[in-house]
């Protein structure tokens, strides 16, 4: 098998150069999204083995694993990992990255350089995390909120906070280089209609990093200030605000939840078109859905805030502009099923993802209109209800993009077929495990257990002991991927250019695709999805 | 950075003559110099926002500590403050007639223009450096022996502390809040002035590799992207002073108040 | 290739912007000494934003460029920040008055 490939070796992005340099200094798109696939894969273990240790200590009602300060930095570094190196980078760095390029016909995106360096960033910042981690952590919460982390935290705040900072920068150069390819690489004839949705989708995220991360970068050096050369900003006993920082805080980290959603959901739209053979149902209402949750998204911040101190009106405002941004999210969801409805659907790996993400999401979007209603929010505030809700919409649904994408194009990111069946048992592993974890989650939470306390009374018992149970599978589900999806580097089926007869023009090329992309420029004279002009894949038609 | 140009090169390319600045994966010289341009204004969105952050938290505590913000303003140098806005926009326009220069394709003319700016850019920070030596000597630097003795005095009025005075506790008392609430304009002072003047720094450096490539002759009539995409910056960060001088330093001026 | 070619503005232009730069920022300073009420800010705020504009168009070109992106940007930055600024303001504004 191995001596007939090589026979047959194309040259391709991955084989055009070899050693340590040529991956270190590329400029290439498809291979700087490996390295972030590396760095970012790194990172989501570590982060997975935060929330392990949050899930073993929560096993009791008592706190007998951990101390209480220990726990306190276990779960800020568990969100601050998952977050800032994991989920924000996820999808946009690696996917995106892969491609953006490739589905609109450039040979790069428009600063190639600049994405590398964006990576280094990225690889700096993560240098400066893991050294905070390493010599102590922080206890801050993800959130930093002051005046404890300004100035009464011993932890290591300030390396924390300017890690966070400098990671921002990535994630502003990474959108930069989209927004700019988006206008300005297109092939000819690929008009804004005929854009894929993912592409529209993650125009709208590079909107929300580049008007966004520059408010929670400065609002970081303040706090680094604050804690270095004891300004006051945000420091109540000296006349600063501590609500302010929670305003500049949460103007960046809501629209954050979406930088993590819209590129999930544009993963969606690809996948659920494709294995459902048909075409996407209101194209115009998905890609301006998601500029709109963009937009609106930057409107509801106050929403994390509302027994926070702020003013009764506000919070009221506030409250009805959250509602608002269901409006675009419901309209992605019917899309979709509309979208499958009559369609000849096939439950293949990827289609499985995309399925449990559009239950998990509703889940998580419903709960969060809960959260946006003022009354029952001050309930459920800082409950486990909270961390259900943000855990189905940032895990069931990012990260279940995340894998499905992955999934979906494996073939063209590897050249090879990844295990049809393990991917399938993989993604109802996850899909189990996950809804075994959060959803007691939910009840426990809506009975009163607070978050962020390494004790518990122990009628909650139950629920947590379900959680952590669903945990150690999920954690299985999670782990199976990376086996077999490394396994199939080497054993995996080689992977036609098209395996999915999906009609992207990343599909109207090699697998691996050469360096720069296509042969020629191609010249778009269709619309996305065509499904109905398509045949039927093979191995689809023959495991339906 | 090894140059690539030509491996892949598509039927769009071909048509167009052989440039030493093309990077192979633009169509042409025009789609090269539109996305950098784009990507700067883009970048200059950014930087709005960042800077956004600090205006915030500056008009909320303007909002709050009215009296104590008007009396830190006036202690700020009106004379030199508007002679060093002054001196910024004198840089915008040697910037904006560097660019003119480079698109007549005069050489020198661009040269002495580009070292003019840095020039005028080095004077801001001089006198700013200036400013800020001020401020430690009038103890105007939070933190750092912070004291607003001199603004009590100087506004005993706008203070309310006229009506205090038979109330020795409460006087007191209104002399801290004074204390830390001018600290918190200080400390605003400094944060916008410091993160303008590290703007200001990047953009100098910017300069002067614009500058040696000018006199390398880098730039033609038909391309000078890199120059002109520093000049927005530089007009940028300009514009960013523009509204920090008012902001700033013109809080409340008027006589007898 | 004609129509892509960049528009070279009249140095005198360049130069008459400057001028009026220059008055401008002595105007605010003077004008900020004299009691105008609550219209000082008002003033200051309006000279400075003419100023900014004529910065935007002339010296960085918008008036000419062939760019049709950069006007959306401008205007969607600015709007963005005017999210952030006025709805923050708007909690404070209301803050004590229930």
């Amino acid at each position: 098998m191995a001596t007939a490939a090589v026979t047959t070796e194309k040259k391709n992005y991955l084989n055009a150069e070899y050693g340590i340099r040529s991956w270190l200094l590329t400029t290439d798109h498809k291979r700087i999204a490996l390295l972030y696939l590396l760095s970012i894969t790194l990172f989501f273990f570590i982060g997975g083995f935060f929330a392990l240790l949050i899930r073993l200590e929560l096993l009791t009602p008592a706190g007998d694993l951990l101390t209480a300060d220990m726990y306190n930095k276990a779960f800020t570094m568990h969100g601050q990992i998952m977050v800032f190196f994991f989920l924000i980078p996820s999808i946009p760095a690696v996917l995106g990255n892969f491609l953006i390029p490739m589905m609109i016909g450039a040979k790069d995106l428009a600063f190639p350089r600049i994405n590398l360096l964006s990576w280094y960033i990225y690889v700096a910042a993560g240098v400066l995390y893991i050294y905070c981690l390493a010599t102590g952590g922080v206890d801050t919460g993800w959130t930093f909120y002051t005046p404890y982390s300004s100035m009464f935290s011993n932890t290591h705040v300030v390396e924390a906070g300017l890690a966070i900072f400098i990671v921002g920068f990535s994630s502003i150069l990474t959108g930069l280089n989209f927004v700019v390819t988006v206008h300005r690489m297109r092939a000819p004839g690929l008009t804004w209609s005929r854009l894929p949705l993912f592409v529209w989708s993650h125009y709208a995220t590079s909107i929300i990093m580049l008007l966004g991360t520059p408010v929670i970068a400065i609002t970081l050096v303040l706090v680094v200030l604050e804690r270095t050369l004891n300004l006051g900003i945000f420091d109540p006993a000296r006349g600063g605000d501590p609500v302010l920082f929670q305003h500049l805080f949460w103007f960046y980290s809501h629209p954050a939840v979406y930088i993590m959603i819209l590129p999930s959901m544009a993963v969606m739209s690809e996948i659920i078109p494709c294995f459902s053979r048909k075409r996407v149902f209101g194209y115009t209402f998905v890609a301006m859905s998601s500029i709109a949750i963009a937009a609106i998204g930057f409107i509801v911040w106050a929403h994390h805030m509302f027994v926070a101190g702020i003013s009764l009106y506000s919070a009221l405002v506030f409250s009805f502009l959250s509602f608002l941004v269901a409006v675009p999210s419901a309209i992605k969801v019917f899309n979709w099923t509309a979208t499958m409805y009559k369609g000849s659907v096939s439950f293949s790996t990827p289609m499985l993802y995309a399925m449990g993400f559009i239950g998990l999401f509703t889940i998580g979007g419903l709960t969060g209109l809960f959260l946006a209603t003022l009354g029952v929010d001050v309930h459920v505030h800082d409950t486990y209800f909270v961390i259900a809700h943000f855990h189905y919409v940032m895990v069931g649904g990012a990260v279940m993009g995340y894998l499905g994408g992955m999934h979906f194009w494996w073939p063209k990111i590897s050249g090879r077929m990844y295990p049809e069946g393990w991917g399938r048992l993989a993604a109802v592993v996850v899909f189990i495990g996950f809804n075994l974890t959060f959803f007691p989650q939910f009840i426990v939470g809506y009975l009163g257990m607070p978050r962020r306390y390494w004790q518990y009374p122990p009628e909650y018992q139950v629920y947590n002991v379900l959680s952590t149970a669903g945990a150690s599978i999920l954690a299985v589900g999670y782990l199976l991927p990376m086996v077999y999806l490394l396994w199939s580097l080497r054993y995996g089926k080689i992977a036609p250019d098209n395996p999915w007869q999906a009609t992207g023009l990343e599909w109207r090329t090699a697998s691996p695709p050469p360096t720069f992309n296509f042969e020629e420029t191609p010249e778009v004279t269709w619309e996305a999805y065509e499904y109905d002009k398509m045949p039927l894949p093979e191995e689809v038609t023959l495991e339906r | 950075m090894s140059d690539r140009a030509g491996i892949g090169e598509t039927p769009l390319a071909v048509e167009h003559e052989e440039r030493p600045e093309l990077r192979h994966h633009f169509a042409d010289v025009e789609q090269q110099r539109n996305a950098a341009t784009l990507g700067m204004w883009w970048f200059l969105g950014t930087e709005i926002m960042f800077f956004g952050g600090m205006f915030c938290a500056y008009l909320v505590y303007r909002r709050w500590y009215f009296p104590e913000f008007a009396a830190s303003s006036r202690s700020l140098d009106l004379i030199v403050g508007t002679l060093n806005t002054a001196v910024l926009i004198c840089s915008s326009l040697t910037v904006a007639m560097s660019v003119r220069a480079a698109q007549l394709g005069r050489r020198t003319l661009q040269v002495k223009l580009l070292l003019a700016t840095i020039f005028f850019g080095l004077v801001f920070l001089g006198v700013k450096a200036y400013e800020w030596n001020n401020k430690y000597k009038e103890h105007h630097i939070p933190t750092f022996s912070f004291s607003a003795n001199d603004l009590i005095k100087e506004n005993q009025k706008l203070f309310g502390l006229d009506q205090l005075q038979n109330d020795p506790a409460k006087l007191q008392e209104r002399k801290a809040e004074i204390q830390r609430r001018s600290q918190i304009f200080f400390s605003l002072y400094f944060a916008l002035t410091g993160m303008h003047a590290i703007h200001m720094v990047i953009g100098v450096g910017l300069f002067g590799v614009i500058t040696w490539m000018a006199y390398k002759g880098r730039f033609t009539p038909e391309y000078h992207t890199p120059l002109e995409i520093a000049g927005l910056y530089w007009h940028f960060v300009d514009i960013v002073w523009i509204y920090l001088f008012p902001l700033l330093y013109l809080i409340d001026r008027r006589p007898g108040a | 290739m004609a129509d892509h070619s960049e528009h070279v503005v009249r140095a005198s232009l360049y130069w008459l912007v400057w001028a009026i730069l220059i008055v401008a920022t002595f105007l605010t300073a003077w004008v900020a000494t004299v009691d105008l009420g609550a219209f000082n800010t008002v003033v200051a705020l309006f000279i400075a934003t003419c100023k900014a504009s004529i910065v935007v168009l002339i010296f960085m070109g918008v008036k000419y460029t062939h760019e049709k992106m950069t006007r959306p940007i401008l205007v969607g930055a600015v709007f963005w920040l005017l999210i952030l600024l006025i709805l923050s303001l708007a909690d404070y504004s209301s803050r004590y008055a229930g």
